[in-house]
């Protein structure tokens, strides 16, 4: 009989998977550290054999060929590249990410600075993705060929083909321009820069904090448009994904299971459907999060917004290789550390991954 | 109910899809009744046995339709039953088994949550009495450790096991009525007796009735009391299992003469002629 060998069978799996824990995260920790290891490794080199002279950027075109000498000696240039690049490794494990030519000032304080930015506009823009577009593509996939799913899917074209920059102008032009509705470029008024102590980076969160609710108002006011934005593309391609889920689930033969057990529609749909949804679309959500994290150039150009995409940009314009290294490792290790947190989130969704 | 009345009424069901190509007819016009016994649909695939089953539970894909001249399951018209009602006698009273239970189980959701989900969808009982009677109703399945299949994913069942689950959550609320769509087919040669037996354990406990839709001739002759052919959407001949092997229809015979038997000569099993002249 086979259920003598079922209930082992189950203990097995189960202590298998207290075994399993420990190996997983040390096998997690592994591939962080060799992922970063190549990351930095990338981009160190990338960043050296460019054809830019980091000396020249810092000296000028006219100085004297002495002490063009003695600033390439002091960056170690006349080191070996893998030399160079382990003196850079352990920089940054002080803390130390070298000295912005554009801004003079250290890489890890402008970081700190703009990165916050970047942070705060991905994740309203996320959030509205996900509260917008996966009850509208559940909506869709549910009504799937009425006027209902169409118009979804119409919302859905427009909002993932239109282009930023365009939709941007239009809504600074009517709601900011003409109706006054919501406030203009930049993160906040320049009246009230600087007037809350920074402890996350974060303007809402930090002055939210500080109970300084006029200037949460003002951040908000600035807030709305780049992440609304932001987030009508993720909104769009998140019903998309979601419709195209949630009709594969619909038409499994598990959810014919429930129908014919007399679980309420609604039931069906949420607790039967749409758990099997949650499994694929983690992975989705954590992708797009991470993808504006990376900062979007395009709408942080339109509406001002002090962002890490701007960061790197006008650094790599301006041959500002230590700047554009630190900000490629932040956006790195935002993307590995989200990539694990989906995983990990996976497992605990989906009992067959685990 | 008294005893005697049919507990089902079917007469002149036909069920036709909608395609792009125009309207598909799966079921013309198929007449039974069906008191409190085991009564087997056969055919080929295609020949619309699962289609009547899911039209009897009102779950018929979104491009089909079904009509009638009379749908009567206990004295309640189910033609006219909206669907609070039709939901009512879902599970609650017809219930119906999948083929294969690595699909037809919810791949997360724990098999207790299943079992006790179906319970609670027509009891009010709290969880702990559900979760009782859901520990109940796989030991009455004969899966020696309830406790632990309770918590058990549906991954981690063998195909049996699954099938035996399956026939907890469906026979949890007790229903009058079980449709089993091809329940075994899925399933090992070895473990396909074991369900059988404790399929017609519990309904014979229960003294619930059975629909038995299968491919599988010789299954259903030795199981069912009476036997429903079917071949393109229409019942062909209607027989008691044991005259089974004396049946006149062309059709049945040629899908008793394709059998292959284990004391056969081993030469070429015959094909089925089909006559267009069944039709009419």
């Amino acid at each position: 009989m086979p259920e003598g060998r079922t209930g082992s069978q189950l203990d097995r799996n189960r202590s298998s998977l207290l075994v399993q824990a420990p190996r997983q995260i040390a096998g997690t920790a592994l591939s962080l550290a060799l992922t970063f290891a190549g990351l930095t490794a990338v981009t160190f080199v990338i960043a050296r054999v460019m054809p830019a002279d980091p000396v020249l950027a810092i000296v000028g075109d006219r100085a004297h060929q002495d002490v063009y000498d003695a600033v390439y000696r002091e960056l170690g240039l006349d080191q070996p590249i893998f030399v160079q690049y382990l003196r850079y490794l352990g920089q940054l494990f002080e803390g130390d990410l070298g000295v912005s030519i554009m801004t003079a000032q250290p890489v890890l304080v402008d970081l700190l600075r703009f990165f916050p930015a970047t942070l705060e506009l991905a994740t309203v823009a996320t959030l509205l993705g996900v509260l917008g577009g996966v009850p509208l593509g559940v909506l869709a996939a549910v009504r799937q060929g009425r006027w209902l799913d169409h118009l979804i899917r119409v919302i859905g074209l427009f909002g993932y083909s239109v282009p930023v920059f365009w939709l941007g102008m239009l809504a600074l032009f009517v709601l900011y321009a003409k109706l006054g509705w919501v406030a203009g470029p930049g993160r906040i008024d320049i009246f009230f820069d600087g007037m809350v102590e920074p402890v996350t980076g974060l303007i809402l969160v930090d002055s939210a904090l500080a109970r300084e609710w006029e200037i949460f108002r003002n951040a908000l006011g600035h807030l709305v448009l780049p992440a609304g934005i932001l987030g009508i593309h993720s909104l769009a391609y998140l019903a998309r994904m979601t419709r195209h889920f949630m009709l594969e689930q619909l038409g499994q033969e598990y959810i014919l299971a429930a129908r014919v057990k007399g679980v309420p529609e609604r039931a069906v749909i949420w607790r039967h459907a749409f758990r099997n949804v949650l499994v694929q679309l983690i992975t989705i959500v954590g992708l797009t999060y991470a993808s504006l994290l990376e900062g979007s150039v395009l709408t942080e150009t339109v509406f001002a917004w002090p962002g890490i995409g701007q960061y790197i940009t006008s650094s790599l314009f301006n041959n500002d290789m230590s700047a554009v290294l630190g900000g490629t490792i932040v956006v790195g290790v935002c993307f590995v550390g989200i990539n694990m947190g989906s995983d990990l989130l996976y497992r605990l969704v989906d009992p067959r991954a685990r | 109910m008294k005893r005697r009345d049919p507990l089902l009424i079917v007469d002149g069901l036909r069920v036709t899809f909608d395609t792009p190509r125009g309207p598909v007819a799966a079921v013309r016009d198929v007449s039974f009744v069906l008191g409190r016994e085991k009564l087997g649909i056969v055919g080929e695939s295609g020949s619309g046995k699962s289609q009547t089953g899911r039209a009897l539970l009102g779950l018929l894909a979104r491009n089909g339709r079904m009509a009638a001249r009379q749908l009567a399951f206990d004295n309640v018209d189910l033609l006219r039953a909206g669907e609070g009602e039709r939901r009512a006698l879902r599970g609650g009273r017809i219930s119906m088994i999948l083929q294969d239970p690595k699909f037809s189980l919810n791949p997360v959701m724990t098999v207790g949550e299943q079992i006790v989900e179906a319970f609670r969808v027509h009891a009010n009982v709290s969880r702990r009495e559900a979760r009782l009677r859901a520990l109940a109703m796989l030991e009455a399945v004969h899966i020696r450790e309830p406790g632990h299949v309770f918590d058990a994913w549906p991954h981690e069942l063998s195909g049996g096991m699954g099938q035996r689950v399956m026939i907890a959550i469906m026979m949890v609320p007790e229903p009058d009525l079980l449709i089993a769509d091809e329940p075994t087919s899925a399933l090992d040669v070895t473990v396909r007796l074991q369900v059988l037996a404790l399929l017609d354990d519990m309904l014979a406990r229960r003294g619930a009735a059975l629909i038995f839709i299968s491919h599988d001739l010789n299954l259903v002759g030795s199981f069912c009391d009476r036997v429903l052919v079917m071949y393109a959407g229409r019942v062909v001949e209607t027989l008691r299992a044991d005259e089974l092997q004396s049946a006149r229809h062309p059709y049945t015979r040629g899908l008793l003469a394709c059998q292959p038997r284990v004391d056969g000569d081993g030469s070429d099993l015959p094909t089925l002629d089909r006559d267009p002249a069944w039709l009419r």
